[in-house]
């Protein structure tokens, strides 16, 4: 024990606050590329004090995170510091030997990455690499290294730690591997953590409990925090000081509460006008007839009172509904090595139905079974009891023919924009497949039905010759929507199909996806673990959770008013629920 | 563990079977008569043939002479070659030498492939990356024997480094350039796939999270990246014993090494069964051999294949 630190570094925090501990000034960083040398950040200047917490947000290629890995010398191998400096407690890091900045690293600076899931190295136990952390920055050595491996596992809040060191990241669940990456994190007691979006790949819940977690220990060891986030909501609730960038330069900086309760750069502002949370309003999906496409969420003013009035009188017309299910249940069969199988209720006892023309939003965390109800309904997997109607038809054993008549009406959008598309098929023949597998029209009318639909997804005609790798997260999202819709479907399943996007560009997807259905009368199945985005667009949401549906109301009545205790709790734990942004 | 290991050698009897049975209809289909051949251009008496075909079973049916040649290895006789030597002094002769040789360029492809590779991977785009991929690029596009006819002109004949032929139960370093010639190809896969790999792992999260740990490079180098990079190697080292083994017949023939290669090629074209399945069988047997040390090594390479308890 003699060797671990004490729990806080500095004798006397107090003195030492409002000192400035990083600076950077004018920093500058580019990427060698084949086609010369790219910019990505473009002189950023940036003061975090001591025992402060500071947060980056930009949306991906903002050069938020190329700054962060610049400041520890952790950029990708085209990546160069072409200017400016980056003063740490008055040192400057961009002219530090790679020995020395082997001792700043871990020991003064920690790092806890974005993705649970790969930044564990998958061949070595939990326990080995937590203590390789320890050992290199001198903390304890010999058997005090182990104890102490303990001790910082358990701090980062697995209480099982001693038990579980000999496992292996695989073993681990997302939440759990972000805590021991935490723990790597802290272990050396650095005096600043630089959290590169610590949390977006985990659920709305274990996501609090982890930043709760992470705020208790900084303020403990008084370590400042510098988060990189794309997360206004994250932002302001957990951090004080906020700087938004935007193409490689900061565009706004200050306290964070102000600047996004009064943006004063319009990107600040575009940004929080697209920010999704629970103040913000359903997108109208009555057209309007001859206004641009601006995003517009927050439209409950005067001139909107006849759109209110139209999408009320539509909620109070009874539709039909046009798909049913009723307690559907899916079990899956686990193999447990040998002839023993382990059944695992993934759906269970799943009832509500759509009408036509509405949305219905599920939610529910990873593994609550939402997503295995996209694929019952789309006939991916059979069910294992229960019945599903479309148009008032059983269609769960339809085989051959029908099924294809079937799919033709119900489309999917999945989530993975980069996985979706096939990337050796040019843009045009991936939204003409489903004209051809289903033999409809000839080589012309595809042709122009694609160009129609490129129309309506709002992306050039020049886009049809182009590939996947060509284009951005959004334009592919586009597509597969266009693709989806190629058919003239009457439903579309959208399984998680904007949670890979930005905020921007969520929010101009899911414009998109409100004016669509306005025009053709779609029925939407919306999937998502994003509550604040389920305000936007749906009519009516079901809240799952192991497999069960436990509310199921409509979206005001489960925002303003959630009956149960789960769904509380998810609305609860997302970032900035209750900060009303500026608008 | 141990359980596991023992249900993959039991596995070894069924594949046995199978093998020596397909091998044993393949040499029963090949044409013309072996006897005759054995005899050329005068034939003995009908009588010494009829002899002959009798204590080879030649006249019976397929099945039965597989019969017979599977009743001699259970009671360990693996039978004679036409010309009467028995079989198992041939095995006894022609594997050894075989085997040693292939472990040794098993060696030197590994060891070297793996070396070569690990640089050419952490320097990527660098002058040593270019010129080991253009190396190997060469080795793999020039035949074995062109490589194999310049380096023995090259060491043992105008450097008198090494003896030009190899005879029975040479001494090691007599095996050491014929390795060579014989681990080029694969040495240089090795390097392309090491270096593929190493390449890869380089990119990886987990690596630029060892790094941000404050590893030293030597380690992250060593404990995060060489270990992840050698599973698809280990795979692919194991699946390389028993081509080198079989695949030395060239090598074999230039440096006049009396080895499996040449034994099996000259059975067959003598169509002499119980050699040839003799043979084929043992290849089988060290193939799966070598594949279960390979789902071994690969199973404490990366602990997510391990099998569930």
């Amino acid at each position: 024990m003699s060797n671990a630190p004490s729990t806080s570094p500095a004798v006397d925090s107090k003195t030492t606050e409002n000192q400035p501990l990083l600076q950077i000034r004018d920093l500058q960083v580019g990427f060698k590329t084949q086609r010369g040398f790219i910019p990505a950040v473009k002189g950023v200047d940036l003061t975090l004090n001591a025992g402060q917490t500071l947060a980056i947000v930009g949306e991906s290629g903002s050069g938020k995170s190329t700054t962060a890995q610049a400041i520890i010398d952790l950029l990708p191998g085209a990546g160069k510091v072409t200017g400016g400096e980056i003063l740490f407690e008055g040192r400057d890091l961009t002219k530090l030997s790679a020995k020395a900045m082997q001792d700043v690293r871990g020991r003064l600076i920690g790092y806890v990455p974005q993705d649970p899931m790969s930044n564990l190295n998958p061949v070595w136990n939990i326990g080995f690499q937590v203590e390789e952390a320890i050992r290199a920055n001198g903390v304890a050595q010999g058997k005090d290294a182990r104890k102490r491996t303990i001790e910082v596992l358990q701090e980062a809040g697995l209480s099982d730690a001693g038990d579980r060191l000999k496992q292996y990241p695989h073993q681990f669940s997302g939440g759990m591997r972000q805590r021991v990456l935490i723990g790597i994190g802290l272990s050396a007691r650095p005096k600043l953590l630089i959290a590169d979006e610590p949390t977006s790949a985990l659920d709305v819940t274990v996501q609090r409990t982890i930043l709760d977690h992470l705020a208790t220990l900084t303020r403990d060891f008084g370590t400042s925090v510098l988060f990189i986030t794309h997360d206004l909501g994250l932002a302001v609730e957990r951090a004080e000081q906020l700087v938004v960038m935007y193409k490689g330069r900061v565009v706004e900086a200050g306290p964070s509460a102000e600047i996004l309760a009064n943006p004063l750069h319009p990107y600040t502002q575009k940004l929080v006008a697209a920010a999704p949370s629970l103040a913000s309003r359903r997108i109208q999906s009555a057209r309007r007839p001859d206004t641009t496409k601006t995003l517009d969420i927050s439209s409950v003013g005067a001139a909107d009172n006849e759109l209110i009035a139209r999408a009320d009188a539509r909620e109070n017309t009874p539709q039909k509904n046009l798909i049913t299910l009723e307690s559907v249940s899916k079990i899956y069969k686990i193999r447990q090595g040998g002839f023993k199988t382990k059944e695992l209720k993934a759906v269970d006892d799943v009832s509500f139905a759509i009408p036509r023309g509405t949305t219905r939003a599920l939610v529910g965390e990873s593994g609550s079974g939402k997503s295995t109800v996209a694929k019952l309904v789309l006939q991916l997997e059979d069910i294992t009891s229960g019945r599903i109607d479309f148009e008032g038809n059983s269609v769960a054993d339809i085989r051959g023919r029908d099924l294809l008549a079937f799919r033709r009406r119900v489309q999917p959008v999945f989530q993975d924009p980069y996985g979706s598309l096939d990337p050796v098929y040019s843009v045009g023949d991936t939204i003409a497949e489903p004209l051809v597998a289903h033999r409809v029209g000839d080589r012309k009318s595809r042709q122009a039905r694609v160009r129609e639909l490129l129309d309506q997804v709002a992306l050039p005609l020049s886009t049809v010759n182009r590939y996947p790798n060509e284009l951005s997260g959004g334009q592919r999202q586009r597509i597969a929507v266009a693709r989806a819709l190629a058919l003239k479907p009457d439903v579309i399943v959208l399984d998680e199909a904007v949670s890979a996007l930005d905020v921007l560009v969520q929010g101009q997807i899911l414009t998109l996806l409100t004016d669509l259905q306005a025009e053709l009368g779609l029925t939407y199945l919306f999937i998502t673990h994003d509550l604040a985005v389920v305000r936007l667009v749906a009519d009516t949401v079901s809240v799952m959770q192991k497999g069960k549906i436990v509310e199921s109301a409509t979206t005001d009545e489960v925002f303003d008013n959630p009956q149960n205790i789960y769904t509380q709790k998810l609305l609860e734990a997302i970032p900035g629920a209750h900060f009303s942004f500026g608008r | 563990m141990f359980r596991y290991i023992g249900l993959r050698l039991l596995q070894l009897i069924p594949v046995f079977f199978g093998a020596t049975l397909l091998i044993y209809f393949m040499v029963f289909s090949l044409p013309g008569d072996p006897i005759a051949a054995l005899f050329g251009e005068r034939p003995p008496p009908q009588s010494v043939i009829d002899t002959i075909r009798e204590q080879y079973h030649l006249n019976d049916p397929f099945i039965v002479q597989y019969l017979y040649y599977v009743g001699g290895i259970l009671t360990g006789d693996l039978g004679t070659t036409y010309s009467g030597r028995p079989v198992s002094d041939l095995l006894g002769q022609a594997f050894p030498i075989t085997f040693r040789l292939a472990m040794l360029a098993l060696f030197f492809e590994a060891v070297a492939g793996i070396a070569v590779g690990l640089i050419a991977g952490l320097r990527k785009g660098k002058f040593f990356d270019a010129s080991a991929l253009v190396v190997s690029l060469l080795l793999i596009s020039v035949p074995t024997f062109v490589v194999g006819f310049i380096l023995q002109y090259v060491f043992s004949i105008q450097l008198g480094l090494f003896r030009t032929t190899v005879g029975p139960g040479a001494p090691i370093q007599d095996l050491i350039l014929p390795a060579i010639v014989l681990a080029t190809v694969s040495f240089a896969y090795i390097v392309r796939l090491t270096r593929a790999s190493v390449a890869d792992n380089m990119q990886a999260d987990f690596v630029r999270t060892a790094t941000a740990k404050g590893l030293t490079r030597g380690r992250v180098v060593r404990v995060h990246i060489l270990r992840n990079s050698l599973i698809p190697v280990v795979t692919f080292l194991g699946v390389d014993i028993g081509s080198l083994m079989v695949g030395a017949i060239v090598t074999e023939g230039i440096f006049n090494i009396n080895g499996v290669g040449g034994t099996v090629y000259q059975a067959i074209k003598r169509g002499e069964g119980p050699t040839v399945v003799s043979f084929v069988a043992v290849m089988v047997i060290i193939y799966m051999l070598a594949n279960l040390l390979v789902d071994l090594l690969y199973a404490a390479l990366d602990p997510r294949i391990r099998y569930a308890k």
